[in-house]
């Protein structure tokens, strides 16, 4: 009953910002005639780096085929949120984490849940572009090829597939095979993104993917989003209020920790219920 | 006031100068006599029966001068060292730098480093009563002087030399490419084997030339623990001689000036200097070629 009421809330918001806002969203009436999904499900986080409690008591919803940003102060705890769903703190010595993250029901934290299946599922874009530093197409075919996949033919296609889908296909197409360290910062993003891809991930993991790069190339790999929410589940860390208001379904604002207030970004970003979400917003945070 | 300060710069620039054209004249110098000499030697005896000749007798009557023991003495204590020095070198910058935790890191580090630190002359007694009383219980044929021991304790010499080079490079490849690596679900060791070595190859490569010419030119171990017995032979339990032991022995002698002895002497320093100057060029060269940058 109150979901049937939210949906509806929704896609009058979704409509309105579609006039306000002129997102390109293309087969939105398809997407929003059946119901919305939860695709991941975060219960009671509680993260630690040693002592320092990094993540209180967070609890999150993900839908399916959405944008979810995540905003917040610097060291509020956003990149540790995001690592915790593909579990990349296992990399950090001394780190403890409680809760459950459910992933299609399954909780992927849960110790016999496979990391590499995991991964596979869940795709991760870093701040940095970081290109394995090998060939165009060695980058792309990394994550296949790992997984077990061999055919040359197979491989190509991905390769032409997944450089397509990241937008930089045309960019690219005659030099597969030089070094991605030769790509400019916002190419080599989206060779990142390409690399995701490959494996066919049903998730996407953004850690503020376009703040090293340039204005012209942060629009292009925006529109990219666009074109990808449609297959892929997306959560985008953003410093920028107005990446999250352009691009995004969903918003939720970290503070400490904690999350402060989540929700469709439109509401969250013109009536925010909590006063410290709109000082935030309105940039009088300090 | 400004002047003052050209000329300040003036003079320290000449003086630093001045201390590196020491280097280079010294270098200089030490060709010219080495080339000198033995092109002495080259008008007595053919270049072609010194490099192909089988027996080497510089001193004895009827005197030889075939090279080629002392060559494949030298390549013998180089070929067993590197299967010592360059896997496990490898091995330990791999741990190093993609496996340890920093209190692992902190324990053998320093090992690494005391272990370069010791002189040469040490491994060489080292060899001589530690390493080759094991290999004669294993292998009671060995003879007292052998080439396997000298070759372990220069391996052990030259294991950090190999660890530090390779560990640097991979070192300079940031986390964040690691990272990205771990999050297609890679592991630790797909990460090591599939993004790290192929990256560093270069590197590696040229450590491992480097770690070679040391072990060509390493003196003091073989002429403890190797022995001095120039005859062709390939069993490495047997006693040889090296290019560079064979210099030892004969400069401790008193050795007449212009005679053909001393003549041989710079023959075969020439031909040293010559093998490790161009193992050092390929190192340098392999290191040029399709260098990665970040
Ligand atoms: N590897 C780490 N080891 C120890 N503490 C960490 C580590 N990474 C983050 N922290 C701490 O956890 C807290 C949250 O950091 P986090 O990186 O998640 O913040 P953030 O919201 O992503 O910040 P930013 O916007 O600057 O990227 C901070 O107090 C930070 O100091
Ligand atoms: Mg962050």
């Amino acid at each position: 009953m109150i979901e049937q009421e939210e949906n509806k809330q929704q896609k009058n918001d979704r409509i309105k910002s579609r006039l306000i806002l002129n997102k390109p969203k293309n087969n939105e009436e398809s997407i929003n005639t059946s119901k919305e999904n939860i695709k991941i499900e975060c219960k009671d986080i509680d993260f630690h780096y040693g002592t320092n409690h990094a993540l209180k008591n967070v609890n999150l919803q993900i839908m399916e085929n959405r944008i979810t940003a995540l905003i917040g102060p610097s060291g509020c705890g956003k990149s540790t949120f995001i690592r915790t769903i593909n579990r990349m703190y296992e990399h950090v010595v001394d780190t403890k984490i409680e809760g459950t993250i459910h992933l299609d029901k399954e909780n992927v934290l849960a110790p016999d849940y496979d990391v590499t299946e995991l991964r596979k599922k869940v795709g991760m874009v870093f701040q940095k572009p970081n290109p394995f530093p090998k060939s165009i197409y060695e980058n792309v075919i990394y994550g296949p090829r790992k997984h077990g996949l061999k055919n040359k033919g197979q491989l190509d296609l991905i390769v032409e597939r997944s450089l397509k889908k990241a937008a930089l296909w045309d960019e690219v197409k005659d030099r597969l095979h030089t070094s991605a360290l030769g790509l400019s910062g916002g190419q080599q993003q989206r060779l990142c993104i390409a690399r995701c891809l490959a494996v066919d991930p049903e998730v996407l993991l953004m850690d503020e993917p376009t703040s090293a790069l340039d204005p012209i190339a942060t629009l292009k790999i925006e529109d990219l989003f666009q074109a990808l929410r449609e297959e892929y589940t997306i959560v985008i860390v953003t410093h920028s209020m107005q990446q999250a208001a352009r691009i995004s379904d969903n918003t939720a604002f970290f503070l400490n920790g904690e999350i402060i207030e989540s929700g469709l970004t439109d509401d969250l970003f013109t009536k925010p219920k909590d006063s410290r979400t709109e000082d935030y917003i309105t940039g009088r945070f300090s | 006031m400004n002047k003052k300060i050209k000329q300040k710069e003036f003079i320290i620039e000449k003086t630093l100068l001045l201390f590196a054209g020491i280097t280079i004249i010294t270098t200089i110098a030490i060709i010219l006599t080495l080339f000198g000499e033995s092109f002495l030697f080259f008008r007595e005896i053919p270049i072609w029966d010194f490099l192909t000749g089988t027996t080497w007798a510089p001193t004895l009557k009827p005197r030889s001068f075939g090279v080629l023991p002392l060559l494949v003495g030298t390549l013998m204590v180089a070929l067993f060292s590197s299967i010592i020095s360059l896997p496990l070198g490898l091995g330990s910058a791999i741990y190093l730098s993609e496996y340890s935790n920093k209190k692992a890191r902190k324990v053998i580090k320093p090992i690494l480093e005391l272990l370069a630190g010791i002189p040469s002359i040490v491994y060489g007694f080292f060899a001589l009563t530690f390493i080759t009383p094991i290999i004669k219980q294993i292998l009671p044929q060995t003879e007292i002087f052998n080439v396997a021991s000298a070759s372990i304790a220069i391996g052990i010499m030259t294991l950090p030399m190999v660890a530090s080079l390779c560990e640097d490079a991979m070192m300079a490849i940031p986390d964040s490419v690691r990272n990205g690596a771990y999050a297609l679900g890679s592991t630790k060791m797909e990460v090591a084997l599939k993004i790290i070595l192929p990256s560093t190859a270069t590197s590696i490569a040229s450590a491992f030339v480097l770690a070679i010419s040391r072990a060509i030119g390493e003196t003091m171990i073989v002429a403890i623990a190797a022995g001095q017995s120039p005859m062709l032979n390939f069993n490495p339990l047997a006693s040889i001689q090296t290019m560079t032991g064979f210099m030892v022995n004969l400069s401790l002698g008193d050795i007449q000036q212009g005679t053909i002895e001393y003549k041989t002497l710079f023959a075969v320093g020439a031909m040293l200097f010559m093998i490790t100057l161009i193992m050092n060029l390929i190192a340098k060269g392999i290191l040029h070629r399709n260098k990665v940058r970040y």
